[in-house]
């Protein structure tokens, strides 16, 4: 590990004055992703907690170029910087769209599908805080059942998380990824990884939210680790069709021991309204899951 | 040497944005717009034009790609009609706020429910206030040129500009069109000097959240709050007057075609009643025209070719002699009087102009407009002010009301 660690390049690109919430999650994946993309990539993104985290003019935190745009449009407004940048013989540029859950698997999820059916040479960044944070903890799709958020404020959310990831999949995309802040060198590696390779590339990270799900901003590293230790969350690739766990994922896949969904749950604000039964449902769900990636990653 | 051929105006509109060597393109199929990307693809996969055609999954996306595109400096183009165009509102507004030189023809339709695919102008119409220069065509030599136009006017004020066109009416009829010479285009029109907003070197965040109020960068010099970020867009669009003037003006030099800058008209000088209409309702106009003046009555039309930004005072200056204005158009503000109307009413308060206004809606969905019911209507109303009655709402041409 220290080796790896050496190798994460020691140049910032966020700067001190980000304006997201202490212990956000998308805030330290950010650093990563920026330190691992590094010079010669272009970002769009669309309104979210990101674009608050970048600044408000005419000051910005972050030294990279960026195109904001609007909430549904990110993955086109990524086509149209790969086209553009194409029509200038900028190809060498790397384009990268990052969106929310909000922005990807709900008012997103059509320009995502067309971009890459498009095969459009991009990667595409879903943070995934399990809801609409920027305009308050609204339920989104990717919220997952039992929480409370301020459209489900009595009866919880009735419905399992959408699960992207194999909705991904199904398009063929030629790289997909999950990762977790609370993995710093997982996360870069694959991020490094993925500026190297070319086509459509779907990134997702899991990132906590300490606002948005009730706990303590410094516990953000915590609920990330916990998430992975009961395979809420997958950190795992994809390539060409393969599924491959990784980092800590990979470990529990090979022991095949996970801890129980209860840790995760007790420890959030939000699951405070969830019923036994729901809870049992989401235990279920996870254990679903994890055994059809685990046959997923044995084909 | 310039050739005419004979074409539809959607051929008209997608040869001139190949000889303005666009770049970007991006475009989803609607009719009455459809045979205009149909035929730029055929450009972009033969080879004879050399751009990134990016064939998305819905008209918001057709112009976002437009949109990043031209924010890294590439000539973008789209086309659309209806509820391609309200489907990308969101767009339309996103486009002009980032001040982009994009071009985009708006093939006219009427706007459902319930569904129609024919033609009226309320598409277009109703996204007037989205900061887009607007300018309508009356036939498809004046599509081609004003196209070729657009961009050079585009690239001028950094406003997007939109071509509007009657669709069917125009789209879909073939009329001999003279054909510019590329060399000519190409003089006219210089390659788009790359605005290098998004430059890896020189990191920006274009189009953040904007406060309310002005602000100090982190060198203490103050920038523009939202406020004066639109008053700018404005601005822009007031100046472009001047610059669409001129642009023609310089186009008619080179090309030997003057459409009008703003307006146009046809015999207007010294006439006592004036007609203004604003694309193929216009062009329809002039044989009743013709004919009314055959018949002793002093008419005269006024052509409206930019709708946004509005000839307020040019207006003014073409009408100051009028003893009567009759107004027809194909769309309608619901619950006030015809869009077109409206602007000219209030275009003239404040003027010497104080004469007899009326106003025809017509044309909605398709329904025909003819030059004799043309001529019947300005009949009727040059009748009816006789008569007295000076201002009446908005008459629904050709429309059983009761
Ligand atoms: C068309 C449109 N609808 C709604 C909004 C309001 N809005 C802005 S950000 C946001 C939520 C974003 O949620 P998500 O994508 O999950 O990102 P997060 O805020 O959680 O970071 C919403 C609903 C908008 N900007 N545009
Ligand atoms: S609301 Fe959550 S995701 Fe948004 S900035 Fe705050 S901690 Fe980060």
């Amino acid at each position: 590990m220290p080796e790896k660690l050496f190798k994460v390049n020691l140049q910032e690109y966020m700067l001190p004055g980000q304006r997201a919430c202490q212990g956000c999650g998308l805030s330290l994946s950010f650093r990563y992703i920026l330190k691992a993309l590094r010079e010669d990539t272009i970002y769009t993104i669309p309104a979210s907690c990101l674009t608050v985290l970048c600044g408000l003019y005419p000051t910005t935190a972050v030294r990279v170029p960026i195109l904001n745009c609007t909430f549904p449009s990110t993955a086109a407004s990524a086509s149209g910087l790969v086209a553009g940048l194409r029509a200038l013989n900028r190809e060498e540029t790397t384009v990268v769209a990052i969106a929310g859950d909000g922005g990807t698997l709900d008012i997103g999820i059509q320009a995502l599908s067309g971009a890459v059916e498009r095969e459009t040479d991009f990667i595409f960044v879903c943070y995934d805080n399990e809801g609409y944070m920027n305009t308050g903890t609204q339920r989104s799709s990717a919220t997952p059942i039992g929480a409370t958020t301020t459209t489900t404020p009595l009866l919880t959310k009735q419905q399992h998380k959408k699960d992207m990831v194999r909705i991904m999949a199904a398009q063929d995309v030629p790289y997909i990824s999950v990762s977790s802040p609370s993995y710093p060198l997982d996360l870069y590696d694959k991020f490094v990884k993925a500026k190297r390779i070319g086509g459509s590339r779907y990134m997702q990270i899991a990132v906590p939210c300490p606002p948005g799900w009730g706990y303590h901003s410094k516990d953000t590293v915590r609920m990330g680790k916990i998430a992975v230790e009961a395979g809420i969350v997958v950190l795992c690739e994809i390539e060409e069709g393969k599924f491959k766990f990784t980092g800590r994922s990979k470990v529990i896949a090979e022991r095949g021991k996970r801890t129980t969904v209860n840790q995760y749950l007790e420890k959030q604000q939000r699951f405070r309204r969830m019923s036994t039964e729901q809870k049992e449902q989401f235990q279920q769900w996870v254990d679903t899951r994890w055994e059809e990636y685990r046959e997923w990653s044995q084909r | 040497m310039s050739k005419a051929i004979i074409m539809t105006g959607n051929s008209a509109a997608a040869l001139a944005a190949k000889m303005c060597r666009i770049q970007v393109v991006a475009a989803y199929p609607i009719t009455p717009q459809t045979s205009i990307t149909e035929a730029i693809s055929n450009y972009v996969e033969s080879g004879e034009l050399k751009a990134e055609y990016v064939r998305v999954e819905s008209e918001h996306s057709a112009l976002t790609v437009c949109i990043a595109a031209s924010t890294v400096g590439a000539r973008a183009f789209t086309s659309t009609s209806s509820h391609g165009l309200l489907y990308m509102h969101e767009q339309v507004h996103w486009a002009a706020g980032s001040r982009l030189p994009i071009v985009m023809c708006c093939v006219n339709r009427g706007v459902g429910a319930p569904w129609s695919i024919f033609n009226d102008q309320q598409d277009s119409v109703s996204q007037r206030d989205t900061g887009w220069i607007q300018l309508y065509c009356r036939d498809n030599q004046e599509i081609i040129d004003t196209v070729i136009q657009a961009y050079k006017i585009a690239e001028a004020v950094s406003v997007p500009v939109m071509v509007c066109y009657d669709g069917f009416v125009l789209s879909h009829t073939m009329m001999p069109v003279v054909v510019p010479m590329q060399e000519q285009v190409d003089a006219f029109l210089p390659p788009l000097k790359t605005s290098g907003h998004l430059d890896t070197a020189n990191p920006r965040n274009i189009n953040p959240v904007v406060f309310p109020w002005r602000r100090a960068d982190s060198q203490g010099v103050m920038r523009d709050g939202y406020m004066e970020i639109r008053y700018k867009l404005h601005s822009a669009l007031n100046d472009a007057r001047g610059v669409i003037t001129q642009v023609n003006g310089e186009y008619a030099r080179v090309f030997g075609r003057d459409h009008g800058g703003l307006l146009w008209d046809y015999n207007a000088n010294a006439a006592e009643i004036l007609i203004v209409a604003m694309g193929s309702i216009a062009s329809e106009s002039m044989p009743a025209i013709d004919s009314l003046r055959a018949q002793g009555i002093n008419v005269g039309l006024i052509g409206v070719r930019a709708f946004r930004p509005f000839p307020k005072l040019e207006v003014r200056e073409k009408l100051a002699g009028a003893k009567a204005i009759i107004v027809l158009e194909k769309a309608i503000s619901y619950g006030h009087d015809g869009a077109l109307a409206c602007e000219l009413k209030a275009a003239l308060y404040g003027s010497a102009v104080r004469v007899p206004f009326h106003s025809y809606v017509a044309g909605l969905g398709g329904r025909d407009v003819n030059a004799k019911e043309i001529e019947a209507a300005i009949t009727d109303s040059l009748k009816q002010i006789a008569e007295g009655n000076l201002e009446p709402p908005t008459h629904w041409l050709n429309c059983r009301t009761e």
